[in-house]
């Protein structure tokens, strides 16, 4: 009955540090607060017009010496907590280079569906092993949802029609909860999930399982993409030789700069990739003619998000261009 | 007419309620005092209706399961709350009902620069407020008041663009203020009256008029972007029409951070009034207070990306909007600090309007504090979007806003109405707005740092005895402002009446040169201002007098 809890729990490296970071602030608007509420309603009591016996002499309305210090005490602790704050942002949001265990989330009315590389999938729930830095790549397929997991002290705006990334390394195996935090309509309250810390071994097992209740492993991603890639058809233009279309080449794009038509270069990334396949038409590869027909609309985010595997794997495959 | 009015005595005596009592003379009323009124009884409905709301999610709120409302009408009660109490009660309250009533007097200037268009703001008020409400009483809207996209363009159901058209409108209600008051500053000051002479309500006044001019043009367009992209499918937000969905957030809150502003500088200013008044002593630090309110009308306008620091933004502007606010934040503690300062070997009287105002330092310190955690990105990025936001706001525009509102309607009361309130009564709700107040927030930001997200219907078993405090603190917050409105409404006509000039024996001339309740001219005569504002260290002499009349030559050339 009286168990009652009044802290989230602890179970992410960054969540150790942003603890510390709130305990600091907390610690010091306690300090500040106190000297004004207390000190307001200590001066209004000793002031108090009936009391006579009280020193009023000297009373004035101006102290440069009073003003500059309430200035610029606060002005420097406050600058002090915010590179500190900043330099904890940065952990989860800059963008790395490698390193990372990633899986994706797309969010739609009302529900997280997860993705593991290897094909796994998971329905409001994500498992993830600890002590591994995790990328978790964050899209929406409708309307602005936000990926929290309070445990962690992490989350994510998941955003239509944009790749958003955030790096977290989980440390206590448990179960923690996952939220929607962005308003999204009628079910927000019920998009809500569970997020579970496997330690590796079991996570591993776990994993080459197939998740929970799987017979055998799945496809992975990259399997998922290549058959789409061929499903969708997209293997009559691009990397087919024998194609009356020009279409430029996979082989190797993944990760380098494109030359586009209008003298831009791009680095082709998730969000190129993905921009690409939806409408064709926003960046064309120097040389070549927008051919493509777009399909905006007529896939789903989980098949461009393998087909991005796909493609990505094709990195390793040439010189590029 | 003068010595008609003698000669029938005090309470006959013509002034700005009496002069003229039919309906029409006040729905067609040019006078600044009537249109404050106008205001006052309006904007007191919307508070009503936006309170049963709060009263409604709150009931559902005591129990962890969604089980007394469905979760559609849960969505469309907070949305209904939020839009109430933001555009038709926040941003109005103390602009539209207090700075149009004293802010003219305080100056010396015997109405706003214009009055019709003063006029034309209220009507352009109710008739947003009128569609707005139609669009909550046919079926409600869901969206939030933050209506953001694609949501509110492509995917709820409801006359959101009804909604967005009435906001659109109060929108130029505001504006309108805004423009009124910032050319009566500039040009309305009698003589004598110079910018550093001026109550510092009104250096707030001119800041809040700032940001209502320059920043409300820019939420109303974006808003009506938003119903030309339900209607019409133009993609402006919607990415699946070649939008933008984060363009429509960074419009959106390049209002309405500042408009957090608009609702909290005239409390400050008012705060600045009352303590000053109840501490019998000059404001400390007048030049730092008033340019403090400055800093933050125009630092306010440059912090908005604070909101958006999970949504994918630019990490290097999330580093500058942060800074930024920051920066922001040290112009309020400045205040605070003067305000502390203010009492500081002041003779204190603990009446009514005094308990207001230290509650709202109470309340608006914690507020300001845990702004803090916002504006520090690694911890906004946990809190964003949970109940230590709302709490957090709460504790600004209502623990601050409200309470200064409340300040303030104790203060100018006997001055607006002839009538003194029951001081006993008023200070026992203080107190209960300030306990209640207390109980309602303050667990809301132990639950959102536990992760408890903002909007939900229902929330993990483990939540629930925090939350059911916070329910039961409403229900003493709610009694603490039921209690004025019931001894206000009371006092006018049971309460003592009040015919001397100044019952709390407060400097600046609405007290010193307007008789109470005012007379539809405020003066006499323009007076002459001869001394600084709030300057109680010389009672004997005062702030401004009243010139003689210039003798008056019949056939003269002036004539």
């Amino acid at each position: 009955m009286w168990n009652i809890p009044f802290v989230p729990p602890t179970a992410s490296q960054e969540a150790v540090g942003i603890s510390w970071l709130y305990w600091v602030i907390t610690a010091l608007s306690v300090f500040f607060g106190g000297i004004v509420l207390f000190g307001a309603i200590f001066l209004a009591v000793k002031y108090r017009a009936g009391n006579q016996n009280v020193d009023r002499s000297n009373a004035t309305d101006s102290d440069l010496r009073l003003e500059l210090s309430w200035t610029l005490i606060p002005l420097i602790l406050a600058i002090a907590i915010f590179g500190w704050a900043a330099k904890l942002y940065g952990d989860i949001y800059a963008p790395r280079e490698g390193g990372y265990y990633e899986v994706f989330v797309v969010g739609k009315q009302w529900m997280w569906h997860c993705q593991h590389p290897n094909g796994v999938r998971e329905n409001n729930e994500l498992t993830l092993p600890a002590g591994q830095l995790i990328k978790a790549t964050i899209i929406s397929q409708d309307v602005i949802h936000a990926f929290s997991i309070p445990a962690f002290r992490v989350k994510r705006d998941a955003v239509p029609g944009r790749y958003n990334a955030m790096y977290f390394t989980p440390t206590v195996p448990g179960e923690y909860h996952l939220f929607c935090t962005e308003y999204c309509g009628t079910k927000h309250s019920e998009m809500i999930g569970k997020v579970r810390v496997l330690p590796p071994d079991e996570f591993e097992k776990w994993l080459q399982s197939g998740g929970a209740g799987a017979a055998a492993a799945p496809m992975s991603l990259e399997e998922q993409g290549k058959q789409l890639f061929t499903k969708l058809a997209c293997n009559t233009c691009h990397m087919n030789p024998n194609s009356a279309v020009k279409a430029p080449d996979l082989n190797g794009l993944y990760g380098h700069e494109v030359k586009l038509a209008d003298g831009r270069t791009v680095k082709a990334d998730d969000a190129y990739i993905r921009e690409s396949i939806l409408n064709p038409g926003a960046k064309i590869v120097a040389g070549y003619q927008n051919q493509m027909p777009p399909y905006q609309g007529q896939i789903k985010e989980e098949e461009i998000i393998a087909l991005i595997a796909y493609i990505k794997s094709l990195a390793q495959a040439g010189g590029g261009n | 007419m003068a010595t008609q009015t003698i000669a029938h005595g005090e309470q006959q005596r013509v002034n700005y309620l009496n002069w003229k009592t039919t309906v029409a003379s006040w729905l067609f009323t040019y006078d600044h005092k009537r249109i404050g009124i106008l205001y006052l009884v309006s904007i007191t409905i919307f508070f009503l209706l936006g309170g049963i709301a709060a009263a409604l999610i709150r009931m559902e709120l005591a129990t962890p399961k969604g089980d007394l409302l469905t979760s559609d009408v849960y969505n469309k009660m907070f949305t209904i709350h939020g839009v109430l109490m933001i555009f038709f009660f926040l941003v109005p309250s103390i602009p539209a009902v207090f700075g149009n009533f004293v802010l003219p007097m305080m100056i010396g200037a015997r109405d706003v620069a214009f009055p019709r268009l003063n006029l034309l703001s209220w009507y352009f008020f109710m008739v947003g407020a009128l569609l707005a409400t139609i669009a909550l009483v046919k079926g409600g809207i869901d969206t939030g008041w933050t209506f953001y996209t694609p949501y509110s363009s492509s995917f709820a159901k409801g006359e959101v663009s009804l909604a967005i058209v009435g906001v659109f409108l109060a929108g130029f209600s505001s504006i309108f203020t805004g423009i009124n008051f910032l050319v009566t500053i500039h040009k309305m000051r009698a003589p004598g009256m110079t910018w550093f002479r001026l109550p510092l309500f009104v250096w707030a006044m001119y800041a809040t008029s700032l940001i209502q001019v320059l920043g409300t043009p820019v939420v109303a367009i974006t808003l009506l972007l938003v119903a030309v992209e339900r209607s019409l499918r133009i993609g402006i937000f919607d990415p699946n029409l070649g939008g933008d969905p984060i363009l429509y957030q960074h419009l959106f809150w390049f209002y309405s951070h500042p408009a957090v502003y608009i609702m909290i500088l005239p409390g400050m200013g008012v705060i600045s009034e009352v303590i000053s008044a109840f501490s019998k002593k000059r404001v400390f630090g007048y030049h730092f207070v008033a340019f403090a309110s400055l800093a933050i009308a125009i630092i306010g306008f440059l912090v908005w990306g604070h909101h958006m620091f999970s949504t994918g933004q630019s990490i290097y502007a999330s580093i500058l909007f942060s800074f930024l606010t920051f920066l922001v934040a040290i112009p309020s503690a400045i205040k605070t600090f003067n305000w502390m300062a203010t009492i500081w070997k002041g003779r204190v009287h603990w009446e009514a309007p005094m308990i207001y105002a230290l509650g709202f330092m109470g309340l608006f310190v914690i507020g300001g504090l845990t702004g803090l955690y916002l504006a520090a990105m690694a911890t906004n990025v946990h809190l964003t979007d949970t109940y230590f936001i709302v709490a957090h706001f709460h504790y600004v525009m209502v623990g601050g806003a409200i309470m200064a509102y409340l300040a303030a309607l104790h203060f100018w009361w006997p001055k607006m109405t002839g009538r003194m309130y029951p001081q006993s009564w008023a200070k026992l709700s203080a107190l209960l707005v300030f306990v209640g107040f207390n109980l309602t927030f303050f667990p809301q930001f132990i639950l959102g740092y536990m992760g408890m997200p903002r909007r939900y219907h229902s929330y993990p078993e483990e939540w629930a005895a925090l939350n059911l405090l916070s329910s039961a603190g409403a229900s003493v917050l709610g009694i603490g402002y039921l209690l004025p409105a019931i001894y206000l409404v009371w006092s006018l006509k049971y309460g003592r009446v009040v015919t001397e000039r100044n019952p709390w024996g407060a400097r600046g001339l609405e007290w010193e040169l307007v008789d109470t309740p005012p007379d539809p001219h405020n003066f006499e005569r323009t007076p002459i201002v001869t001394r600084p504002a709030y300057d109680y260290g010389h009672p004997e002499e005062p702030t401004g007098i009243i010139p003689k009349p210039r003798p008056v030559v019949v056939g003269g050339k002036d004539g």
